[in-house]
């Protein structure tokens, strides 16, 4: 039917989620650094009464960014790309267009609903699996919605080949259905009573070392199936795009694809090191870990490769900059991931301020720099302008850059300093150090990630307000750029 | 190839990106389940004073800052108290072990601290504690503990789990109105120990504030 003419793609889905990405962007990152600055100017635990302590915000600070933040990202960029690599319009099925619409409305709903009962308190207990069994059956919906748009797309399409993008987005809809349905299983205590006590409440089918084991192949995995696999997703599409060169190599995706899939979820138990969970299983996490370096490097080094000959672009477009340091702070996370999985490494690493510093140097550094590229790539082509401004793009860059620096070299040096102090003895073998002691040393470096903090929220500032203005202000293109993404 | 047949069939594409990724839950979680939900000899589960308690900790999110897992290192013997064993979480639902210690390990907790210091320091840590970062929770000499929830919980866990509570412990709401007074006698008892007016005024009056109940908690952390 449309065999010659440009398919018309229907971004009407993806724009909806690129709003509420840089919203919740915003609002999680806001909170990240007032719990920064709580921790080193504790008085600002005062500013809501209740509801402004340092461990009722964590929480907020985390899901947001997580199921809030990314996960509409993922959503943006597969409603986007997704089309695109499969050769088929949305439109063309009222069907995927009805069912992703209620899945964009039904998630955002659901998202300002569990951050509501999280400000509240109401909550299960688990470390990113907070919300209530009511919210998880919210987010059980969202997710088929998602995977009945997405199955049904893959269903209508005209390219018979998945492409690499394709296979990282599946993957992430089905690795996190599988962690999210078992890690979350409860009984409400409401219903299995005669009405006693609180409808929201529920209790976890499995109980202490076993409930910290699947809560942790889940925690593990939510970041290998949200934070990775969904974001290698991305730059796999989103580099070849704006660069114009082909991926290095096939074979190394296809290496990298299928070890991650394999060898990640073992990876899980390296969280549960020195702790009562059995030994071969520490081990085993231990192990699995290390071997993790492999496909994540793969994938990371395919990327570089594939700006092999094209580095000059390097400093023509500042969106080869964002994803070449996304890459690059991907290899760092994914190397620095297994040195603390180590077990002797661990036994000073775990439990101190270089977990986070770890954390954010991989959110901070791969996920949402290439999410913000990913963006920045979309909306000239969904709004049909350009990007209102490359200046403010070439400062956040190099600000957020910074900020991204300051963060985890302030809590490396934080964790290794606790995590010695831990454990310093004096001459006759007795604890050198109160815990007290511990924690007043850690003021210098909890005040330079308050800065951090501030810098990279700023920069995120900068990006949404470049964002803003593209979409209703800059100047009009009347062809859709081939590669580089035109900017003024 | 292999692969290329199957990128054109996502159907098996899916399948096989399932199957790959189930192994290692299954081979690392599922043979251990039995053994390592086995309580220890002398672990008993929580009152319901107690589990009220835990609900406050959980509610106030008290494991985004203590760890309660002490390893099995000197200097965490030293510190905290002999390491912690399997069993003795057998009964924590969901276990809380935390993954930062921002402030100390609390899983001995109840053996060096008493419920009248925790009665100060929730009231303001850096005074008991001075250069502590710890925020105060006021609000929990005020809101009150919901007794009849982790009473719930107890009946929930008892038939589902087997865990050990006595028979009297049953579905109906005749049932909780029998066991309601046992609650507040144990309130009373740490309200005994306590100074604040209204605390005690309030357990007198038949209610439970959440600070009581998390004390109560607190000093089961042994």
């Amino acid at each position: 039917m449309q065999s010659n003419a440009a398919l018309e793609y229907d971004y009407s889905i993806a724009k909806l989620f690129t709003y509420i990405t840089i919203l919740f962007g915003f609002l999680g990152m806001l909170v990240g650094t007032i719990i920064a600055a709580q921790m080193a100017f504790p008085e600002l635990n005062y500013l809501l009464g209740e509801y402004g302590t340092f461990s009722r915000l964590r929480p907020i600070h985390t899901n947001v960014v997580v199921f809030g933040f990314t996960v509409s990202a993922i959503f943006a960029t597969w409603y986007y790309l997704g089309q695109r690599v499969l050769k088929v319009s949305m439109a063309e099925s009222k069907f995927i267009m009805v069912i992703s619409k209620m899945h964009f409305w039904l998630y955002f709903v659901g998202a300002l609903l569990g951050t509501v009962t999280l400000l509240l308190g109401i909550s299960s207990g688990k470390e990113y699996a907070q919300f209530e069994w009511f919210i998880d059956l919210v987010v059980v919906v969202i997710w088929v919605l998602w995977g009945l748009s997405m199955m049904g797309l893959i269903g209508i399409r005209r390219e018979k080949a998945l492409y690499i993008s394709v296979w990282y987005y599946l993957a992430c809809f089905l690795g996190i259905a599988m962690l999210y349905l078992f890690n979350n299983m409860s009984i409400p205590t409401y219903f299995a009573t005669e009405g006693l006590g609180a409808i929201t409440h529920s209790v976890s089918m499995y109980s202490g070392t076993n409930d910290a084991l699947v809560q942790w192949w889940y925690g593990h995995n939510a970041v290998a199936f949200g934070f990775t696999v969904p974001i290698v997703g991305m730059i796999y599409y989103f580099l070849p795009k704006e660069s114009g060169q082909a991926i290095y190599s096939y074979k190394l995706s296809l290496l990298s694809f299928w070890g991650l899939m394999f060898v990640y979820l073992w990876a899980g138990s390296h969280h549960l090191l020195w702790s009562t969970v059995p030994d071969w299983m520490q081990t085993m996490g231990s192990a699995f870990s290390v071997v993790l370096i492999l496909p994540s490097w793969g994938s990371a080094i395919n990327m570089l490769l594939t700006m092999k000959g094209e580095w000059n672009q390097l400093t023509e477009n500042p969106l080869i900059k964002f994803m070449v340091l996304a890459s690059t702070f991907y290899m760092l996370s994914t190397i620095e991931g297994p040195i603390q999985a180590i077990k002797s490494v661990n036994a000073i690493a775990h439990f101190t301020d270089w977990i986070p510093g770890h954390v954010h140097d991989g959110v901070l550094g791969w996920v949402v720099f290439m999410v913000m590229a990913s963006l920045f790539h979309m909306a000239p082509r969904m709004f049909k302008r350009e990007i209102y401004s490359r200046k403010l793009m070439e400062t956040q860059f190099w600000l957020q850059t910074t900020a991204v620096v300051l963060y985890f070299t302030s809590m490396w040096i934080a964790g290794i300093t606790q995590g010695m102090m831990w454990r310093a003895v004096d001459e006759y073998g007795n604890l050198m150090y109160s815990f007290i002691d511990t924690v007043n040393v850690l003021h210098p470096y909890y005040a330079i990630r308050t800065v951090a903090g501030v810098m990279y929220l700023v920069g995120f500032i900068m990006f949404a307000y470049n964002m803003i203005k593209t979409m209703t202000s800059a100047r009009e293109i009347t062809e859709e750029p081939q590669f580089r993404t035109p900017m003024a | 190839m292999f692969f290329h047949w199957l990128e054109k069939n996502p159907f098996f594409f899916a399948a096989a990106i399932s199957i790959v990724i189930s192994f290692a839950g299954l081979i690392e979680i599922v043979p251990n389940f039995a053994q390592a939900a086995r309580p220890t000899v002398d672990t008993t589960p929580r009152t319901v004073l107690e589990l009220a308690g835990k609900e406050v900790y959980i509610k106030d999110n008290c494991m985004s800052c203590h760890s309660q897992l002490i390893r099995p290192f000197k200097s965490e013997t030293d510190r905290y108290g002999d390491y912690s064993l399997s069993g003795e979480y057998a009964y924590d639902r969901p276990f809380l072990w935390g993954s930062k210690r921002t402030g100390p390990d609390l899983h001995r907790v109840g053996n060096y601290r008493t419920t009248d210091w925790h009665e100060n320091h929730m009231l303001n840590p850096a005074e008991i504690v001075p250069g502590s970062i710890m925020p105060a929770y006021k609000h929990q000499f005020t809101n009150l503990a919901d007794i009849e929830t982790a009473y719930a919980e107890a009946v929930t866990v008892k038939n589902a789990f087997h865990t050990p509570y006595g028979p009297e412990f049953k579905r109906t709401r005749a049932a909780w109105d029998a066991h309601r007074p046992k609650v507040l006698a144990d309130a009373k008892a740490i309200a005994d120990d306590m100074k604040n007016k209204d605390v005690k005024e309030a357990v007198a009056n038949g209610q439970v504030p959440e600070i009581v109940a998390l004390i109560a908690y607190l000093n089961s952390l042994k």
